[in-house]
């Protein structure tokens, strides 16, 4: 009952939560194999030091730098003969891709686990993770991302070997034409540590400068409440919420934030939440581990000035 | 160029969802139900398309029970040209391969060369359905895009993605499928005249049992859990000195 990883590489670097797929897929399966596409045969290296894999597999073709979902859902699917688990990390890469897999091979994805109850049965989050489900796939082969906060990030130590798969590429009907990366000086905002988030509270776009400012200071990420981004005070990828994204670092401050419900389901899992509000019966302020119950643009001020 | 636009009915994403103890599965019993967010976006960017005179007909589809009807006659006041109807006997948990698999059947049938629908529905939160419905078709496929230029011969689109890394770029030839992030469009309000419209657009009816695919389910939900928002012990400060005090100590910062 092997496992096939599909590994993302940022740059010649294994992605983070390709770690954490791995970690996953331990609990399932003694027999660990990493797929990777990519443009580069180099990138082998920090792909076989992995703890935990038996053998790389790589496809190597200068056509997999930008991989296309068509092209890559089928060598995915040709390389998963013989597996019965195919797992990979919840990501944009692997989100666009492992369902279309899915397609191909007849099988039921399954996205974002969280924990692994048995080798078919499966928690996973839905309304945003304000219900927890407990699923069972009645599945032969099974096809599923894992949460990247929700596993330990398996570290380097091991040496797998390296095999390069040869087969053609199959055509495809889209092309790649640019990457404009994050330009941000800031953390992005899924993956920071600490996040500053403001709401309807702050009244201005001009104001919002005073998060962003503490953000600075914190070197924190930047969020918004969907009320912040509706009134115009900041745009919506910086949306925290049930239809913005869902965030979990390990401190949350949120200013000027009442709390409704799709704002308190994206960011509810944060590992300490500081609220600074002016309403103490906010639904924000139930949620907090520390409250400072005051006139937030006196206490952005302060806070701002403060010498660490 | 027809378009056809999928689109799901789920809990109003401004309530909160409720687990019945006893059946161990999500209350939607009397749940006030609306039009997935993202589904929405779609709408708007058809819509956009027809308006701009680049597409001949907008279609609305949905799969449910009857009262899916609903959300098809909000479609059709925001504007869509007519809508079909899969309809389902009884609540089904259908799941993304599914529907994926009834979707394409419908396609294939119109003839429709793109396809555009939400990233995601907020209630099962899967991201799949428009991939694997790329896959079934063998479609190309553009996911979480924030924007879209269709070329002026209508054989191909540019389309922006909002990615980990950033925003990607792709040309994709049609016949394509997009799935749509928030920030491509501000989806417009039915207006009153638009609202009454509707109930006069065509609107077909088609049993899911007509089309004789396998819905049995690959995945069983065993049981769910309300995870919550639950309270925390919240301690009361007074200035920015303790703020960061009691950070420092909780090893945060």
């Amino acid at each position: 009952m092997s496992a096939l990883i599909l590994i993302e590489l940022n740059g010649s670097e294994v992605n983070a939560s390709s770690r954490a797929a791995i970690t996953a897929a331990s609990q399932l399966s003694d027999s660990i194999d990493a797929l990777v596409l990519t443009n580069d045969s180099s990138n082998s290296e920090s792909v076989s030091k992995l703890a935990g894999i038996n053998s790389v597999k790589m496809i190597v073709d200068d056509s997999l730098e930008n991989v296309n979902v068509e092209v890559a859902s089928k060598l995915i699917a040709d390389a998963m003969s013989g597996y019965k688990y195919l797992v990979s990390g919840s990501s944009t890469y692997s989100k666009n891709i492992l369902p279309r897999v899915g397609a191909l091979l007849d099988v039921q994805p399954i996205s974002d686990v969280c924990e692994i109850k048995s080798n078919n049965t499966f928690v996973r989050p839905l309304y945003a993770g304000n219900i927890m489900a407990t699923v069972e796939s009645s599945d032969e082969t099974i096809i599923m991302t894992v949460r990247a906060t929700a596993f330990e990030h398996s570290g380097d130590g091991g040496s797998a070997e390296v095999e390069i798969l040869s087969t053609s590429i199959p055509a495809s009907n889209s092309t790649f034409i640019s990457l404009q990366e994050s330009q941000s000086e800031r953390p992005e905002l899924t993956t920071a540590a600490r996040i500053v988030s403001g709401g309807r509270g702050l009244g201005s776009k001009e104001n919002f400068a005073l998060i962003e400012q503490l953000a600075d200071k914190l070197d924190a990420a930047v969020g918004a409440s969907r009320a912040a981004v509706d009134a115009g005070f900041i745009s919506n990828d910086y949306q925290v919420g049930q239809t913005g994204k869902v965030v979990a670092p390990q401190l949350y401050l949120a200013v000027g934030i009442s709390g409704a419900i799709q704002h308190l389901a994206g960011m509810k899992d944060s590992q300490v939440i500081v609220v600074i509000n002016n309403d103490p019966d906010a639904p924000m302020s139930r949620m907090a581990d520390l409250v400072w119950q005051t006139d937030l643009f006196g206490a952005l001020k302060e806070l701002n000035e403060y010498q660490v | 160029m027809k378009i056809i636009i999928p689109i799901k009915r789920v809990l109003d994403p401004y309530t909160q969802a409720r687990v019945n103890k006893q059946t161990e599965q999500v209350d939607l019993t009397n749940a006030k139900m609306a039009m997935n967010p993202f589904c929405e976006i779609a709408v708007e960017e058809a819509l956009t398309l027809k308006e701009s005179g680049a597409a001949s007909e907008t279609i609305a589809v949905s799969i449910g029970t009857g009262k899916t009807v609903d959300t098809l006659r909000t479609a059709l006041a925001m504007g869509v040209d007519r809508a079909i109807f899969i309809k389902t006997e009884s609540e089904l948990d259908l799941q993304p391969l599914h529907i994926g698999k009834i979707l394409a059947n419908i396609i294939k049938r119109e003839e429709a060369e793109l396809i555009i629908m939400g990233k995601q529905a907020v209630d099962n939160d899967n991201n799949q359905t428009g991939q694997i419905l790329s896959g079934l078709l063998d479609y190309s496929l553009g996911t979480f895009i924030s924007k879209f230029d269709l070329s002026s011969d209508a054989s191909s689109v540019e389309v922006s993605r909002e990615i980990d890394s950033g925003i990607e770029t792709r040309k994709l030839n049609l016949p394509a499928i997009v799935t749509v992030d928030l920030r491509l469009n501000e989806p417009r309000y039915a207006s009153l005249p638009n609202i009454m419209k509707a109930r006069s657009k065509p609107l077909e009816t088609i049993e899911l049992d007509s089309l004789g695919i396998d819905t049995s389910p690959r995945i069983k939900v065993i049981s769910v859990v309300e995870s919550g928002t639950k309270d925390r012990a919240s301690k009361q400060i007074n200035s920015a000195e303790e703020l960061f005090s009691e950070l420092n100590q909780m090893g945060v910062l």
